[in-house]
């Protein structure tokens, strides 16, 4: 297990800190004893097999589900994250994989959504320019924010929800899937995105399971294995390595596949 | 910002090209056209309805159109009106509340036990009909948010509570007639707004219409924002202020606008600012449009479902009492019938979506102005209360096709 000496060495104490947190859905343990450490400026990139426990894991810091046992400190205090709300107002902000998205409201009601200003008489100039100013920051492209979401592509739809969740100014952004349902423009524009928001001084953790993406943008890449904490990584380490900690052996179909093809590629080198 | 400014910079908003952006009355024109074509019906259907309604029934029975008729229509209007508008709370987080009907019977069963054979004070009567129904929408919000129980469940379990409690103290006698001569009677069937009133009224709406407009606009301009043309503000205020007074002229060549209608039109525009411009509006519209969303932005879910059931009880309690002061009678048969599907279907025809997410305080008051001018056409041609249900039912039927129709266009067209 290697310690982060990525792009921004993290300094000081984390901004939020996870010890020992599981979580049980019934009989199933979806979570195992979980260690995390976020610190300001750093970007932690969550990678894991499918049912590795990292949506639970980000679910439980949105305050979305609640752990089993465990403890989360956030800016040196223990907390407890029993809902959404606290989570938001303490300064944890998500993007979740689905958006989260209200398709019959517009573009601004949905950034501003259970925050809107002035909420006896709700000030939509203000909220407008707020929403076009936000926007050209991220240097978004959004025809209209007065159009409802349901007309917005899935990549307009994804910076929506990425702009929403900068609005509160949080400390800490957690992007699941970031990147999922991109193209090749829109992927580049979230990781500067991503890069602007830790140059802001704020803890990003990213999900994903594109390996370039990750070690394009994260400081330090930790790996979750059926639950578990299964090593800590730097953006440095190879593709390889990486796959054997999330498959969990370095014999697995990934590699096998890989070696295969670069014996195959050798041999293609000598007698082309 | 000078104008000079605003020629060199395009606008906040306009920066993208791609979207078109209508400029004048006929681009305005146009983009309606669309919006319907798109499944976005607005109001047409309330108005389509009501040109043909008045066609037909005056066809057949020229007292249909006359003043006073109208007269006796809106006050009519504005017992299920006020129910409808309860409705139109919880249909649009996507609920239901089968039981305002018998809601409704039970507040004015209350308030002649109370009032007559108690002989409590008028007020108090009210005050206690009016708190038994913010109590039943407590519990039915109990019900949903705590036990899961779908509202269409619990309000159909209501409807048979309820129903059985407005018979139960009413007792074996089964109705009590209201004094004749008292404010609460006079005020369900005498009391006409002088009609100075009435068309100094008539005149505030195109007005809000236009100072807000302008005051809206001034504020964009200074943010750097476009602002919707002011000819197409001032014509449609102007047609607005043109269709009322007319409306209330003709209504005062008979007895003139009811009290009791214009107390349920500013309830109307209580809710509609309440819908529109507060924050609790916008969470209803979240919760209806996408519930894990809104939850998920922070939105403390259970209690707009809460608000949304004890608004829905509560609003079908005070229809209830002016229903028991437009008879003058509290009686077994009140909130009976067809009660509870003339106010949902109203809220329907009137553009607020069964699917949630969708709809307006204003969906009310057009659609139970089409419900009652069906009924008391219908009654003006004698015809049975057989008949009439059969009819009614088949104009509920036509309105959620419709509705569901138009949903299913605009899904394709996506406007959600």
């Amino acid at each position: 297990m290697t310690e982060g000496t990525g792009k921004a060495p993290a300094s000081g104490k984390p901004i939020l800190s996870l010890r020992n947190v599981s979580k049980k859905f019934g009989a199933v343990s979806a979570l195992t004893d979980i260690d995390l450490d976020v610190h300001a400026g750093e970007v932690v990139a969550l990678v894991g097999d499918n049912g590795a426990g990292k949506s639970t894991l980000i679910k439980i810091l949105a305050g979305v589900h609640q752990p089993t046992s465990g403890t989360i400190e956030f800016d040196g205090r223990e907390v407890t994250l029993s809902n959404p709300g606290t989570a938001l107002n303490m300064g944890i902000a998500t993007v979740f994989q689905d958006l989260a998205l209200c398709e019959n409201l517009d573009v601004v009601a949905n950034l501003f959504l259970g925050h809107e200003l002035s909420p006896y008489r709700l000030d939509e100039v203000q909220m407008e320019v707020r929403a076009w100013t936000l926007l050209k920051e991220l240097a978004a492209r959004i025809p209209s924010v007065r159009e409802p979401i349901a007309s917005l592509s899935g990549g307009q739809r994804q910076t929506v929800a990425i702009a929403r969740s900068l609005l509160l100014s949080p400390k800490i952004i957690m992007l699941d899937e970031p990147t999922a349902a991109l193209g090749v423009a829109q992927t580049a524009e979230v990781l500067n995105l991503v890069d602007r928001v830790r140059d802001r001084g704020l803890g990003v953790i990213v999900i994903s399971h594109n390996m370039e993406d990750v070690r394009a943008v994260a400081d330090r890449i930790v790996v979750l294995r059926l639950g578990r904490n299964n090593g800590i990584f730097t953006p440095e380490t190879s593709n390889q390595e990486l796959v054997a900690a999330i498959m969990g052996a370095t014999e697995n179909a990934v590699s096998r596949r890989q070696d295969s093809k670069s014996v195959h590629e050798q041999a293609l080198e000598q007698h082309p | 910002m000078s104008s000079k400014d605003g020629a060199a910079t395009p606008a906040l908003d306009r920066s993208d090209v791609r979207v078109r952006h209508e400029e004048g009355l006929v681009d305005l024109f146009w983009s309606f056209v669309d919006r319907v074509r798109s499944g976005d019906l607005g109001m047409l259907p309330v108005f389509v309805g009501l040109v043909l309604i008045s066609v037909v029934f005056s066809s057949l029975n020229p007292v249909f159109l006359a003043p006073n008729n109208l007269v006796n229509l809106l006050f009519d209007c504005a017992t299920v009106g006020v129910i409808s508008l309860g409705i139109v709370c919880v249909l649009m987080l996507g609920e239901i509340d089968l039981s305002v009907g018998s809601m409704s019977g039970f507040a004015s069963a209350l308030v002649g036990v109370l009032w007559v054979n108690s002989g409590w004070p008028v007020a108090g009567a009210i005050l206690a009909a009016i708190g038994s129904g913010m109590v039943v929408g407590f519990v039915y919000a109990f019900l949903y948010n705590r036990l899961g129980m779908p509202s269409f469940i619990a309000s159909l379990a209501g409807l048979l509570a309820i129903l059985g409690m407005q018979l139960y103290i009413l007792g074996p006698t089964g109705s009590i007639n209201l004094p004749y001569a008292s404010a609460l009677v006079s005020f369900g069937q005498i009391l006409i707004m002088p009609a100075w009133l009435s068309h100094t009224l008539a005149l505030i709406p195109g007005l809000v219409l236009v100072l807000s407009g302008f005051s809206v606009m001034r504020r964009r301009r200074a943010a750097g924002l476009t602002a919707a043309p002011m000819t197409f503000l001032v014509v449609k205020a102007l047609a607005l202020t043109a269709l009322l007074e007319f409306g209330v002229y003709y209504l005062n060549l008979g007895r003139g606008v009811p009290w009791m209608f214009g107390f349920f039109v500013l309830l109307v525009v209580i809710l509609d600012y309440a819908l529109t411009r507060t924050k609790w509006g916008r969470s209803m519209f979240a919760v209806g449009g996408n519930r894990e969303a809104a939850r998920r932005s922070g939105i403390n879910i259970r209690r707009i479902y809460t608000s949304a059931f004890v608004l829905c009880s509560t609003l079908a309690a005070v229809g209830g009492v002016l229903s028991a002061a437009r008879l003058a009678t509290s009686s077994q048969q009140a909130g009976t019938g067809d009660v509870n599907l003339n106010a949902i279907a109203a809220a329907v025809i009137g553009g607020t979506s069964l699917f949630g997410g969708r709809g307006s305080a204003y969906s009310a008051l057009l659609g139970i102005i089409v419900i009652q001018a069906i009924s008391n056409g219908l009654t003006l041609l004698n015809l049975s209360s057989s008949l009439r249900y059969m009819i009614t039912g088949a104009v509920l039927a036509i309105a959620v096709i419709v509705d569901s129709l138009a949903r299913r266009s605009r899904v394709s067209h996506g406007r959600a």
